[in-house]
């Protein structure tokens, strides 16, 4: 079999295998991502929705176990800056585990925001493990209703 | 302590249980800790969203099942979505010293935490040994 054959039989393969995979997540075509942990299988933490109504840009992060007082919100220029510390387990020898599959530690993360907001209006809830920032929109990126005359 | 991946067949003939139904929600095993203590094994889970009530923890035939349900609705359409919060969904084989009575489970900011104390008989005593 000449060579160029091998590479065309390994691409069509590769091609399958993809398909096959993407198959199995018929959702969004891949695999939900649930990566919550700082420093281990995910690059960045903690992952953030971005959504919005007429008055505000919500960001909700997955955050399980993060220390209330820890966290610390910041805006400016368009981005929201978010820190915290996920605790960790206090007093545990590494002998001791069976399994250690949930990571620990400091974070930060910038997320970008759509649109302009109110920085002074800002508001956070942090509840089950799920960090929820209401940021108003500022009074120049909301929708405005521009009335016509008719002659 | 070893995972179940596949759950217990015992499962279908609880009642209530709708086992037919899982094969068509998708579940995010959640991350655990395991680890020993001088009293027993505690079980550390990461439930992100989970609410108390949407909790159920149950030990059946030494099989100690986690199941959490998000009922949760992020406020606005969405502009960027990074994660999807499923259900959670995690099965385990305890050893025969743990004391499935005694288990004490905790819930906060969205971490799970299971102490299963081990029987009394499974523990350690100390002899004390008379000289005469």
């Amino acid at each position: 079999m000449p060579v160029s054959d091998v590479f065309s039989e390994m691409e069509a393969l590769r091609r399958e295998m993809e398909r096959r995979f993407s198959d199995a997540w018929p959702v969004h075509g891949r695999a939900p991502r649930v990566a919550f942990l700082p420093g281990r299988g995910a690059r960045q933490y903690p992952l953030v929705n971005v959504s919005e109504d007429e008055q505000n840009v919500y960001v909700e992060a997955l955050a399980p176990g993060v220390d209330p007082n820890s966290l610390d919100l910041s805006v400016m220029e368009g981005g929201l800056t978010i820190k915290g510390e996920k605790l960790g387990l206090a007093q545990v020898s590494a002998e001791a585990y069976h399994r250690n599959e949930r990571a620990a530690g400091r974070f930060v993360r910038t997320v970008e925001l759509p649109l302009a907001v109110d920085a002074g209006k800002v508001s956070a809830d942090y509840r089950n493990g799920l960090l929820l920032v209401t940021l108003p929109k500022a009074e120049s990126a909301r929708r405005r209703q521009v009335p016509i005359t008719v002659r | 302590m070893t995972e179940k991946t596949v759950p217990s067949t015992q499962e279908n003939r609880i009642p209530g249980r709708r086992e037919e139904t899982r094969e068509h929600e998708r579940y995010i095993t959640p991350p655990v800790d395991i680890f020993e203590t001088k009293d027993g094994l505690t079980v550390v889970a990461d439930l992100p969203g989970v609410e108390q009530k949407g909790l159920d923890v149950r030990v059946a035939d030494g099989i100690l099942t986690l199941q959490g349900r998000t009922a949760h609705v992020a406020p606005g359409t969405p502009v960027d979505r990074e994660y999807e919060l499923l259900h959670f969904y995690r099965q385990f084989e305890l050893p025969d010293e743990v004391d499935a009575e005694k288990i004490a489970a905790e819930l906060k900011h969205g971490v799970l935490t299971l102490r299963l104390p081990k029987k009394e008989k499974a523990k350690p005593r100390k002899i004390e040994v008379s000289v005469s």
